[in-house]
């Protein structure tokens, strides 16, 4: 059971649902890539959400410069914090095939998913 | 908050109703669920109405073609549906959308779990309107599987105290309904309490008990409508428990009394209570546990008093297509009672939970959409299939004495 797992499991947001993951597609590649691309998609539209609040704030002060941008260097903090950007996105992007995993310690679930309906329906 | 300007998509996260237990957003987190509401919005007006296309162009006559009639089951139309690369791309979009809607209700909550279960603990130190019960052993029906693919479900405690799978729920129910349900998620609750002031105006609880209410969203509306009733909210999770008193409380609403308990069989004398009302509550049950549920509404109910269930329609007398979509939770959405559930008579569950026939009632609870907040963008032909709009109301009444 989902509440049974341990506490650094419980407590990443990633955690697969308890209970069989449906695949649409023939082919489940292709459920595995729409996941993929939709996460994709959505860190995509906050990227841009993110810059327009930025060039909206820096444009409110009068302070938006082109040339600034193309410059920039990060620092060594500068230099983590994006690094650990970077893997949490890589992360997000990849979820599924985490959640495919976690499908492997539960391999039982389909079968049980189906003894579990029939059994609601008949208690 | 939006102003008198036209909107052109749901609202922004920002926009939804705070209180003292909400979640912080972080500027990502807040554009992710924007994106996430916005994909709703487009999946289920744009995407989700060619299923019927598919539907009739494609699978109806494959059907027809391999059967020589049309098909009169949901059961035989599924593998038919599930071959339509339509459906299939339909299909998988939500299920994605349904996850990527928990990991970032799930990463933005816990993240701040500590400061969320200080802000809750501070708000229900000592307070007697919250008793919880740790012995309390959470039914079989709720720990399955993860209920709408909700990890962890809603009773499940990763830290002391834990209140974050009701702030997770209550973070990103926004999302999965475009904001249909209001700024403070409470669509149910004021569709229930709208129904009342019409069809009982001069209807005066004076106690009033919410089975199995999760956060207290629909609760909220009735009792802060029926400031002198005592209003009872009874659940069997204690994170949702904890984080519903605690947002009550900070919305200055007092009169709650939020208590973990097995709704099957609850505390309280014959004839306690004049009003009993759920909310999506029934198809998160089982078969077993239904007529207990009903026999103890039926046993709490005061004479003269109603009990008033808000749930998604029963499937009798429903197109088979119909059935078939609206059916798609309880296979692909881990809601494992949805189908047994739809197939029943719950008028028929009632009388023999000893209503009488003409006590009990079938009704509608129309949604009071909030003019400065999400708008009903119309979905398929008005149909929205259980996402906001209006719902199936089913009720019962116990003579006056």
């Amino acid at each position: 059971m989902t509440e049974k797992l341990p506490k650094e499991r419980l407590l990443d947001p990633a955690l697969k649902a308890k209970g069989r993951r449906p695949y649409f597609f023939q082919d489940p590649a292709a459920d595995r890539l729409m996941a993929i691309t939709m996460a994709l998609a959505g860190e995509l539209s906050v990227t841009r959400e993110r810059l327009d609040t930025l060039e909206r704030v820096l444009a409110g002060k009068g302070i938006l410069a082109q040339e600034e941008i193309e410059a920039f260097r990060p620092d060594d903090d500068a230099k983590n914090a994006r690094a650990t950007l970077r893997n949490d996105y890589v992360r997000r992007v990849l979820r599924i095939i985490q959640a495919e995993f976690d499908e492997l310690d539960q391999m039982k679930a389909e079968d049980e998913y189906q003894r579990y309906q029939e059994e609601l329906a008949r208690d | 908050m939006t102003g008198s300007k036209e909107m052109v998509g749901p609202p922004p996260w920002t926009d939804v109703g705070t209180h003292g237990v909400f979640p912080e957003g972080r500027h990502d987190e807040v554009a992710r669920f924007n994106f996430l509401a916005s994909l709703n919005v487009h999946i289920q007006t744009r995407i989700f109405p060619g299923n019927r296309l598919a539907y009739e162009k494609r699978v109806r006559p494959r059907f027809h073609a391999e059967k020589k009639r049309e098909p009169q089951t949901r059961q035989e139309l599924r593998p038919f549906m599930e071959a339509d690369p339509y459906w299939q791309t339909w299909s998988a979009l939500r299920r994605t959308y349904m996850e990527m809607r928990q990991e970032n209700g799930r990463s933005m909550v816990l993240r701040q779990a500590d400061k969320l279960i200080e802000k809750a603990k501070a708000l229900n130190e000592g307070d007697p309107n919250l008793e919880l019960n740790p012995e309390l052993e959470v039914p079989r029906y709720l720990t399955g599987v993860d209920i709408h693919c909700m990890p962890g479900s809603y009773h499940t405690e990763a830290l002391p105290d834990d209140v974050t799978a009701a702030a997770n729920y209550d973070c990103g129910i926004f999302a999965t309904t475009g904001g249909l349900l209001g700024r403070y998620n409470d669509g149910g609750g004021r569709a229930m309490l709208a129904w009342i002031r019409k069809n009982m105006p001069d209807f005066k609880p004076r106690r009033i008990l919410d089975m199995g209410c999760g956060l207290g969203h629909n609760t909220v509306p009735l009792a802060k409508a029926f400031p002198d009733a005592e209003v009872y909210a009874l659940d069997v999770a204690a994170p949702m428990l904890r984080y519903g008193h605690a947002r009550a409380k900070s919305m200055g609403v007092t009169n709650i009394r939020f208590i973990q308990e097995n709704c099957e069989k609850t505390r309280f004398e014959d004839g306690f209570f004049d009003l009993v009302v759920t909310a999506q509550f029934w198809h998160e049950t089982s078969r077993k546990a239904m007529p207990l549920l009903m026999k103890e509404i039926h046993r709490v109910l005061a004479p003269g008093g109603v009990h008033l269930s808000l749930e998604q329609p029963p499937y009798r007398d429903m197109p088979v297509y119909d059935q078939l979509i609206r059916d798609w939770d309880a296979h692909y959405n881990n809601e494992p009672f949805w189908t047994t559930l739809h197939d029943m008579n719950m008028v028929d569950e009632l009388v023999k939970a000893g209503f009488r026939r003409e006590d009990c009632f079938e009704t509608t609870f129309v949604g009071q959409m909030e003019e400065d907040f999400a708008r009903d963008a119309g979905m398929d032909g008005g149909k929205d299939f259980g996402r906001g709009g209006s719902w199936y109301g089913v009720g019962s009444r116990k003579p006056a004495a």
